[in-house]
């Protein structure tokens, strides 16, 4: 039977009725058309589909929609403010902390909470912080120095 | 996914009550980490999925005079981040900060943690726990380096995949298992169990309960955590020791051993224990426990490296046990 939920998503009200088995990466990007978090692997090993439930980044491909209603979801859309980049996009793009893309919006969603928990973190901490996000094209180095730059610019 | 039938109580009465008496009718869903893996994967299918996550009875962590009470839908991260569980328990912090990745840690819970189905992979690819279709054993003829190494000479070569549960074992902690028909209350020890035949489980909770709780004696033992690990990330340990120690003076006055990812159930390594009783630990006393810890190791014929992997966990773990404050 389907449900109904209300779900806050980049600050805006959603209310939709939803088949329980319909996972959240599914209901953001076909139901809502925001596709920037991505599905990579559906198995919660890539990270590509990070988005952050009530501050938390959590992997939204082995999550059902219905158990983010009532909750505050942000999506990679929902990070820039009036055109301009948050402070983690910013240092992404200066740094080249991205090649093809795909694992970006993760890679984001998850160094937005290592920040917030610690505002300077280590070479290490920045790398265990990602272990949850895997990238095939950069090698990690490039996204390593955009996490410590946004770490930076955020002093 | 088969379609199911979502509930979503608020109340652990209004929980157990929809559970039902065989596990196709009903699981419970907490962060759901590891339950829809397998839905998506078909290989476990249940009718009713029974949210606990709205239930605030279950939540969060505290202290009172019996011990640490752990709400079994506190997440893995709540307990990783915790001062309460770090000062008094650094050995369950470790094995919760562990648990590999930011986003699992926030998501799963410790009751999950806990519950959570073994990741052999032939039991995940549908063959069964046992992995054994047509009585023949896929893991001992087959794909084995992850697989057990203790207390496989019975159908079960899998090994437990909690981090958690070796952790409150050496500690002492209880769970409570909360149904319809009233609570009881099991050891940490007695709660995991290895299964003898196909279609019974790894742990003894039943179809119609609940885990509400999980409460940790505060036991004043020198304690620690140690895994081996293949890489940083996305993986499970190979294999994991959790110690704690009651120590008079400098002498280990009473020890518990128990390994992870070793054996179908979290493994107590008695032997160690027995070893290590009266004895003040040095480095050569940790060792030896080590070697007593594996001394009943039947590696398969692809990871007998798992059973130096494991020697090694147990004497870090004593080491820094010793070294921690107490
Ligand atoms: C990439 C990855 C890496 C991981 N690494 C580790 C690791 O290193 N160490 C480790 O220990 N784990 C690891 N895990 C497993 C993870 O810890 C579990 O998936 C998680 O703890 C499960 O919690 P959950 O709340 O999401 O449980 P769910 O998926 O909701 O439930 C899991 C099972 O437990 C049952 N259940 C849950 N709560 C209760 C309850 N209160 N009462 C009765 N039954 C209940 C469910 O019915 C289900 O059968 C990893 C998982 C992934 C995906
Ligand atoms: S798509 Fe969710 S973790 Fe890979
Ligand atoms: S930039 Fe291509 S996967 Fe990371």
């Amino acid at each position: 039977m389907k449900q109904t939920i209300t779900v806050t998503i980049n600050g805006k009200a959603y209310s939709h009725e939803v088949e329980p088995r319909l996972l959240l990466i599914h209901y953001l990007r076909e139901v809502l058309g925001l596709t920037g978090p991505h599905v990579g692997c559906e198995t919660s090993i890539c990270g590509a589909c990070t988005v952050a439930v009530d501050g938390r980044a959590v992997k939204s491909c082995t999550m059902f929609a219905v158990q983010a209603d009532g909750r505050q979801v942000v999506t990679i859309e929902g990070l820039a403010a009036d055109g301009a980049l948050h402070p983690v996009q910013q240092a992404f793009w200066e740094q080249h902390g991205l090649q093809c893309g795909f694992c970006t919006p993760g890679m984001i969603m998850t160094s937005r909470q290592l920040l917030e928990r610690n505002p300077s973190p280590t070479e290490a901490e920045i790398r265990h912080g990602l272990e949850g996000n895997l990238c095939r094209c950069t090698g990690y180095q490039h996204i390593v120095n955009a996490v410590k730059a946004a770490a930076q610019a955020g002093k | 996914m088969q379609p199911f039938e979502y509930a979503n109580p608020t109340t652990v009465k209004e929980a157990v009550g929809l559970l039902g008496n065989k596990w196709d009718e009903a699981a419970v869903l907490a962060g759901g980490t590891d339950l829809i893996s397998l839905m998506k994967d078909y290989v476990y299918s249940p009718k009713r999925l029974v949210n606990i996550k709205n239930i605030k009875e279950l939540g969060g962590i505290r202290a009172d005079k019996a011990g640490l009470r752990i709400g079994a839908a506190a997440t893995i991260d709540e307990l990783a981040e915790s001062p309460l569980v770090a000062k008094n328990f650094p050995s369950l912090a470790q094995a919760a900060r562990g648990v590999t990745s930011p986003q699992i840690r926030n998501m799963g819970t410790v009751g999950g943690d806990l519950c959570q189905r073994p990741r052999c992979w032939y039991y995940r690819d549908g063959q069964g726990l046992l992995a054994s279709p047509g009585g023949r054993s896929l893991v001992t003829n087959g794909e084995n380096k992850y697989h057990a190494i203790l207390g496989n000479g019975g159908p079960a070569k899998f090994v437990s995949a909690s981090s958690l549960g070796p952790a409150l074992i050496a500690l002492g902690a209880t769970l409570t298992l909360q149904s319809s028909s009233g609570s009881r209350k099991v050891a940490a020890d007695k709660f995991f169990v290895t299964p003898s035949a196909e279609g019974s489980r790894e742990i003894a909770l039943l179809p119609n309960e609940l885990l509400t709780e999980i409460l940790v004696p505060m036991g004043g033992t020198k304690n620690a955590t140690y895994e081996v690990r293949q890489k940083e990330a996305l993986d499970w340990p190979l294999a994991t020791a959790s110690v704690a120690l009651k120590m008079s003076g400098s002498t280990v006055s009473s020890a518990r051993v128990v390994l992870g990812h070793v054996a179908p159930m979290p493994w107590a390594a008695t032997q160690a224990d027995q070893f290590l009783a009266g004895k003040s630990l040095t480095e050569a006393v940790a060792e030896d426990a080590a070697k007593a810890a594996l001394s009943n190791a039947t590696p398969l014929s692809q990871n007998a490296y798992k059973v130096q992997l494991a020697r090694v966990a147990v004497k870090r773990a004593l080491m820094a046990a010793a070294g921690a404050r107490g």
